[in-house]
C-alpha cells in the first residue's frame, strides 16, 4: 500500500461525521481508508484525455416542479412527530444546545 | 464605545454584508410543503419525508424560485450562470434535519453586479438560492403533560425546540464585495436591497421574524498619511463576521462598536482575532461566539438528487425583458419628467402597483395644470388621504380641493393679523425670543378667523412682515 493516513486524519473524518471511534476502530479504518485511496490513485492512471468532467451520469436537466402547495404530501403534526423520542407543545425536542449570551 | 476622530482618521472601514432573505413562493424549494411558516398556527404542520429530511425523500427544486432569484440578479446588474447545479453543505445541527443543507456552491445562479447608492457602488460577489433550516426554540420545560410521549422531560429541563415549517424553505443569499466603507453606506445599501426585493415582489423582507437576516464583514485598514485619499491597496489580513443583525439600525450600531473594538486591539499593535461575533441587542455590544477549533469543513459536493439547471441566453434575456423599472430608475426618471423630487418619490415608490397609480396620478396632474410634485408632497405628507384602490382621478381632485383657495383682498388678511397679534401676546414673545415654530400657530388661528382659505404662503408672509413690524 503506498498511501498513509494519520491518526490526525482519522479523527478528523470521525468528527466530520460526529462518530466517536475507539482506538481498535481507528486501526481497522487506517486500513480501510488506505485500501479505498489504493484504489483512487490506479483510478488515476486511467487516460482521460477528451473526456469532459461531469458530476452526473443521468444527463438529467432542469428537472424542475412548478410553484404548486401539495397539500396531500404534506404530514399532521402528530404524523410528523411520530418517529420523535421526545415531544413537547408540537414541536421536536433536543437536549439544549446554545448557550445564549 | 464609538470611534473616536482620531481613529476615523486612522483606519478606513473595509465591510461586506451578506443579506439572506426568504423568497415568498407558494411552496418551499425542494417539496409541495406549503411555505408560511411565519403564517402557520401552529409548529411541525407544513412538512413532509422531504423536508424532514426521512429516508426516500426526493428533492425536485422549485423553478419559480430559481426565476426570481435571477430576475433579482438581472435588478442588481449580475452576470448569470447558463450552467448552474445544487450542492450539499454538510454539517451537524438539530435545525437541519438532513445533516446538510442544499446550497450552491462554485456555481450561484448570479454574479458580479453592483449596486449603487449615495457613498459609491456597491459590487456583488453572488447570488445564490439555498434551503432555510427549521427554526429553534430555547426552552426551560415547566410543566410535563402527562402523555407517554413526553415522559422523557423532566420539570426545569432545558431544551431546544424545533419547528420544521421553515425547513427547505427558499432562501436568497446576497454577498458584496468588501466595498462598504461606513455604517450609513451598509444602511443605505441594505435598505436599497430590501426596497428592490420588495418591489420585485419576491419577498416580504419582514426583519422581526427573519425573513431578512444581515451578516457584516468588518474590518479595519490603516489610512496612508500622505496619501488620505488613496484607495486600498491590499484588504486587511483578518475579518470579523458579526451574525444574529436584525435590524438596520442595529447593523449600523453593531459597525460602528466593531470600529471601536478592533481599532483599540490595533492601536496596540495587534491583530483582531478572526471570528464570529454575535450581536446583543440589549448590551449593544457584539461577543465572541464559540467557535470549533478545526476550521468549517463543509465537504461541498455536487448534490445527486438534483440534476444540473441549463438555461439558454435567450431564456434569460426574455426574463430581462420582464423586469419592471426599478424604484432608483423611477425616481430618477420622475424628476425629469414631472419634476418630482428624489425625496419625495423615494419614499412613495413601495410595490409596483403602487408605483403605476402614482405615474397615472402624475400624468392627469400635468392634464390639470397641477404640480406632480406638489402632489407627492400632500401624499407623503399625508395632507389628503389616497390608497391606490382609488382611481388617480379621484386623487388628484381631492388634492384639488385641498389646495384651491379663495380670492381674499391683503387688507382684510392684514386687519385679521392684527387682531391675532394683539391677542396672542404670549406667543408674539415667544416668536420675538427666536421660537420660529409659533408661526404654525399663528397660520391657523389668523386662517380659521378668516373662515377663508388663503394661499399658506402668502399668508406666512404678510404674518411675518406683520410680527416684525
Amino acid at each position: 500500500m503506498s498511501n498513509k493516513i494519520t491518526t490526525a486524519q482519522i479523527k478528523h473524518i470521525a468528527d466530520l461525521a460526529s462518530i466517536p471511534i475507539s482506538e481498535k476502530e481507528e486501526n481497522s479504518l487506517r486500513d480501510a481508508f488506505e485500501e479505498t485511496l489504493d484504489v483512487i490513485s490506479e483510478l488515476q492512471s486511467v487516460d482521460v484525455t477528451g473526456v469532459e468532467p461531469t458530476h452526473q451520469v443521468t444527463g438529467f436537466e432542469n428537472v424542475l416542479r412548478e410553484d404548486i402547495v401539495n397539500e396531500e404530501n404534506m404530514f399532521s403534526q402528530a404524523d410528523a412527530l411520530k418517529n420523535s423520542k421526545h415531544t413537547y407543545d408540537g414541536y421536536f425536542v433536543v437536549p439544549r444546545i446554545i448557550d445564549e449570551k | 464605545m464609538k470611534t473616536d476622530n482620531t481613529n476615523k482618521n486612522k483606519y478606513s472601514l473595509v465591510c461586506g454584508l451578506e443579506i439572506h432573505a426568504e423568497l415568498k413562493t407558494n411552496s418551499k424549494l425542494f417539496c409541495g410543503c406549503k411555505n408560511d411558516p411565519f403564517g402557520a398556527e401552529k409548529p411541525n404542520i407544513y412538512t413532509c419525508p422531504t423536508c424532514l429530511g426521512m429516508p426516500g425523500g426526493s428533492p425536485v427544486a422549485n423553478k419559480k424560485a430559481i426565476e426570481w432569484t435571477i430576475k433579482v440578479g438581472l435588478a442588481l446588474g449580475c452576470k448569470i450562470n447558463l450552467f448552474s447545479k445544487f450542492d450539499r453543505k454538510n454539517y451537524f445541527y438539530p435545525d437541519l434535519p438532513k445533516s446538510y443543507q442544499i446550497s450552491q456552491y462554485d456555481l450561484p445562479f448570479c454574479y458580479d453586479g453592483v449596486l449603487e447608492t449615495s457613498f459609491g457602488p456597491v459590487g456583488i460577489t453572488r447570488i445564490h438560492l439555498e434551503e432555510d433550516t427549521g427554526k429553534l426554540l430555547h426552552k426551560t420545560i415547566e410543566k410535563v403533560n402527562s402523555a407517554g410521549r413526553e415522559a422523557g422531560l423532566g420539570h426545569g429541563k432545558q431544551v431546544s425546540l424545533i419547528d420544521f415549517n421553515r425547513s427547505s424553505v427558499p432562501l436568497m443569499e446576497i454577498v458584496t464585495e468588501p466595498d462598504i466603507h461606513s455604517a450609513e453606506q451598509a444602511k443605505e445599501y441594505a435598505k436599497e436591497i430590501r426596497k428592490i426585493l420588495k418591489y420585485l415582489d419576491v419577498a416580504d423582507c419582514d426583519m422581526d421574524q427573519g425573513g431578512m437576516r444581515l451578516e457584516a464583514n468588518i474590518s479595519l485598514a490603516p489610512i496612508d498619511k500622505n496619501n488620505p485619499s488613496s484607495k486600498l491597496s491590499k484588504l486587511p489580513n483578518y475579518k470579523v463576521e458579526v451574525k444574529n443583525i436584525n435590524s438596520f439600525r442595529f447593523m449600523e450600531q453593531a459597525i460602528d462598536f466593531e470600529m471601536g473594538r478592533q481599532a483599540e486591539i490595533l492601536n496596540d499593535g495587534k491583530v483582531p482575532t478572526q471570528e464570529t461575533r454575535g450581536w446583543n441587542s440589549v448590551k449593544s455590544i457584539t461577543f465572541s461566539q464559540r467557535t470549533k477549533e478545526d476550521s468549517e469543513d463543509y465537504r461541498y459536493f455536487p448534490d445527486p438528487d438534483l440534476p444540473p439547471i441549463r438555461y439558454s441566453r435567450e431564456n434569460i434575456e426574455a426574463m430581462r425583458a420582464e423586469l419592471p423599472e426599478l424604484p432608483a430608475q423611477k425616481s430618477k426618471r420622475w424628476a425629469t419628467e414631472y419634476g418630482v423630487e428624489e425625496r419625495y418619490s423615494k419614499q412613495l415608490i413601495s410595490h409596483e402597483i403602487f408605483a403605476n397609480w402614482l405615474e397615472e396620478s402624475f400624468k392627469i396632474c400635468v392634464k390639470e395644470k397641477i404640480e406632480p410634485n406638489k402632489f407627492a408632497g400632500a401624499l407623503i405628507n399625508k395632507n389628503i388621504r389616497v390608497s391606490h384602490v382609488m382611481s388617480s382621478i379621484i386623487a388628484v381632485e381631492e388634492f384639488k380641493k385641498l389646495s384651491q383657495t379663495d380670492e381674499v383682498a391683503d387688507d382684510e388678511i392684514i386687519s385679521v393679523i392684527t387682531d391675532v397679534i394683539s391677542q396672542n401676546n404670549d406667543a408674539v414673545i415667544k416668536f420675538k425670543s427666536g421660537d420660529t415654530k409659533v408661526i404654525g400657530f399663528f397660520i391657523g388661528q389668523t386662517m380659521r378667523k378668516l373662515g377663508k382659505k388663503v394661499d399658506n404662503k402668502k399668508l406666512g408672509e404678510l404674518l411675518l412682515n406683520e410680527l416684525k413690524k
